[in-house]
């Protein structure tokens, strides 16, 4: 059923498809539509069968929904940047318990300074946690990712994050097909748990692991994590014969036929930089785009091959490794060792600065012309930090360096006389 | 816990003999069919009162449950001891997630029996006075507010012994530990600091409220009893010494347990809706010294008469407070 509806309803009204048997709730700008809607649904007892509980911390939210995923209820729970911080231990403690928890994560910036926008260092700092991370490029995906995400969870008893850009996408009202819930009961079985909490048959759950058995449970995350590659594509497939729909799976192509300039990137940002391919390609320029749809695991391979045969390749995050540069970039360099390709990092929109077709027009044409630093910060504005810089230098009192930079810009000027 | 008037005490411990009473007031311990939730071969110290405590509060919680329950642990002594893979000494379903987030965990248990249909199947949370008190206080909290339908266990041996024994907010003032060293002015922890759990437990008005302690089990036997008989956020602290902590002597630790309560330094009571509805008279006063005389972790204490007055002050407090001595004597 098509519907206009604002994207957090959007995967509200997937994830209620989906029959989830206990929701946590805490709330966290921008995630918070999604639980509130799924709070009104219990409320008015349109869904059924659900506790719904509103915690007191993010801690709390994905503790609880440990609890009742390890006694066998299909559980979610969404938050965003410093929750998801918030909650780092139980992230970690979920997917080593093996429990397979649905979590949206509506990705904003983590402070400080305080920054309630768009950009994706909240869920780029669990990547490594033990769960999957997909990624939507579109509200469409977003709400066709969170029904893969309870299949392919429950499949290999593992967490799955859903990754959402915040406001971009959780805020956008855009038409969304709203799938049947024949079709989704018929896509997604009962949740049968691997090891469950009974009285019946008591077991005792994470328990003490040494030095002796350590080793083989971490590559046990490992291996089920490469069986996920597998295992997406599959249920991709699965999906789209059932709701026909292509959504999910995990690297999407565009316009990468002989196409000498590949950007890479993740999430919505997709799709300004495939209007500006288009543009590009009008103009007789080869230049395609591949989104990573799954971020963890990381498609070594499927990326591999979709690079090796252009010419350079153009990293495109928002999120940076402060000391290092790129974290996508990193990993992508690591799927393509050996075959010589030149890679550009480029860090923009970070805290919500918007990234225009201008901007990526201008950074790639220098791309393609191999006329660009190893790492690139969109639309910097190289006089303020110099400005701060020089402060930094000349007085050790300086102040505050974001309230100083502020300042500069004239916010604070603006808020005074306004 | 129902009275009965008895006679006859065991020599010099004023504890009832078991056989002396009617068998559906005796302890759980003395059934055949007693469920061994936490069974032998576990790896606590010689002489741990969490261990004793945990023993008899889970069996007396299956008896209550007719065996339909489920725990979730702190991290702590009580978890380390217990699980160290891949041997278990829990014949109950039983989850140990992390350190600050067991009452979170079990109010997930409880919210998935209930959307299950499973309301036989009750929920208890367990941890240390570090797990509870300060690590997984706001999870503790949050349970209360929200009425969630757990009976959380507490077993406080007053600092964080798992790790070596550090001061926690249930640490009393004066005591040795590995963060308040017997040194400089004001030798052991400060005065005045830490939080008493039970009674913050009582201001959220949840059901009911107890502290107990090891060295009469059958009362935290009928206090775990009557805590599975409500509904919704109950509270049982334990006090459980701790004889590697303390330095006491592992056949001490009924003894110390004993001396605490009755020197007033741990009042019994029991609160429902945030009411007290009952406090375990003492029978025979004992100065604090006493108590502190058989544990190390106070030693400084009896050579300082400023100390020693603070301590008989701090239970004299209590002994006014709870009402544990009547006017009029026993």
């Amino acid at each position: 059923m098509l519907k206009q509806i604002e994207g957090s309803q959007g995967i509200a009204q997937a994830v209620a498809r989906c029959r989830p048997e206990v929701i946590c709730a805490y709330p966290i700008t921008p995630q918070t539509h999604i639980v509130e809607d799924l709070g009104a649904m219990v409320k008015s007892g349109s869904l059924t069968d659900c506790e719904f509980i509103n915690v007191e911390s993010e801690f709390a939210a994905l503790s609880v929904a440990i609890g009742s995923s390890a006694t066998g209820a299909r559980s979610y729970t969404a938050t965003a940047s410093q929750g998801l911080l918030y909650m780092a231990e139980a992230v970690y403690n979920a997917s080593g318990l093996g429990l397979p928890i649905v979590m949206t994560v509506g990705n904003r910036a983590i402070g400080a300074p305080i920054n309630i926008w768009n950009d994706q260092s909240d869920s780029m700092s669990m990547r490594d946690a033990g769960w999957i991370q997909l990624f939507a490029e579109t509200n469409q995906e977003a709400l066709d990712l969170h029904i893969q995400a309870f299949r392919i969870a429950e499949t290999l008893s593992i967490p799955v994050m859903v990754c959402v850009d915040g406001f971009i996408l959780t805020h956008a009202y855009e038409r969304m097909d709203i799938p049947q819930q024949e079709q989704v009961d018929r896509f997604l079985p009962p949740f049968v748990p691997r090891q469950v909490l009974d009285p019946a048959d008591p077991i005792s759950m994470g328990a003490m692991v040494g030095p002796e058995a350590f080793t083989e449970v971490r590559y046990l995350a490992h291996h089920k994590q490469m069986q996920a590659l597998e295992l997406i594509p599959e249920i991709a497939e699965e999906f789209k014969s059932i709701f026909g729909r292509d959504s999910g799976g995990l690297i999407s192509n565009y316009r990468t036929d002989d196409a000498e300039t590949i950007i890479v990137t993740l999430g919505s940002v997709i799709g300004t930089i495939s209007e500006v391919i288009d543009t590009l390609r009008d103009q007789g320029q080869k230049i395609g785009a591949i989104s990573l749809r799954c971020y963890r695991p990381f498609p070594k391979e499927v990326l591999r091959e979709a690079l090796q045969a252009c010419q350079r390749v153009v990293v495109f995050e928002k999120c940076l490794a402060v000391g290092m540069g790129g974290i996508v970039a990193a990993n992508v360099r690591m799927s393509i060792r050996g075959l010589n390709l030149p890679v550009y990092t480029v860090i923009g929109g970070l805290g919500g600065r918007p990234i225009t077709r201008k901007s990526l027009a201008e950074l790639f044409a220098k791309a393609m012309k191999d006329d660009l630093d190893e790492t690139t910060f969109l639309d910097i504005k190289c006089d303020i930090v110099e400005r701060e810089l020089a402060r930094e230098q000349a007085h050790t009192r300086s102040g505050g360096a974001a309230e100083n930079i502020l300042r500069e810009v004239g916010v604070v000027d603006a808020a005074k006389t306004a | 816990m129902p009275h009965q008037q008895v006679k006859f005490y065991q020599t010099g411990t004023l504890t009832v003999g078991n056989r002396l009473l009617d068998k559906a007031q005796r302890t759980v311990q003395a059934t055949m069919d007693r469920s061994n939730s936490l069974d032998s071969g576990h790896r606590a110290c010689q002489g741990c009162g969490e261990a004793l405590g945990a023993r008899y509060a889970i069996d007396a919680a299956m008896r209550a449950t007719d065996n339909q329950l489920i725990a979730a642990n702190a991290t702590g002594c009580l978890e380390v001891f217990t699980t160290p893979y891949p041997e278990s000494a829990w014949r109950i379903p039983w989850m140990h997630s992390l350190f600050g987030n067991a009452p979170s965990v079990a109010t997930g248990i409880a919210a998935a029996l209930r959307v299950k249909g499973r309301q036989d199947v009750r929920v208890i949370a367990q941890g240390g006075d570090g797990g509870t008190t300060d690590i997984g206080f706001g999870a503790l909290s949050g349970m209360f507010e929200r009425n969630d339908d757990v009976l959380y266990i507490c077993y406080d041996n007053q600092a964080y012994m798992n790790t070596g024994v550090q001061r926690s907010s249930a640490t009393p003032g004066s005591a040795r530990t590995a963060t308040t060293m017997p040194l400089g002015a004001e030798p052991g922890a400060e005065f005045d600091k830490g939080k008493n759990v039970p009674l913050i437990a009582m201001a959220h008005g949840i059901p009911y409220v107890a502290t107990a302690s090891v060295d009469r089990l059958h009362d935290l036997e009928a206090k775990v009893e009557k805590a599975m008989s409500i509904r919704g956020a109950r509270y049982i602290q334990v006090f459980v010494p701790c004889p590697l902590g303390w330095g006491s002597k592992p056949a001490d630790t009924v003894k110390v347990a004993r001396l605490a309560v009755e020197s007033g330094l741990y009042p019994l009571f029991e609160a429902e809706y945030g009411e007290l509805t009952s406090a375990t008279k003492i029978r025979r006063k004992v100065p604090v010294a006493d108590y502190l005389r058989l544990q190390r972790r106070f030693a400084h204490t009896l050579k300082s008469e400023t100390q020693l007055a603070r301590l008989q002050a701090v239970a004299d407090n209590n002994i006014r407070r709870f009402g544990l001595i009547d006017e009029q004597g026993d």
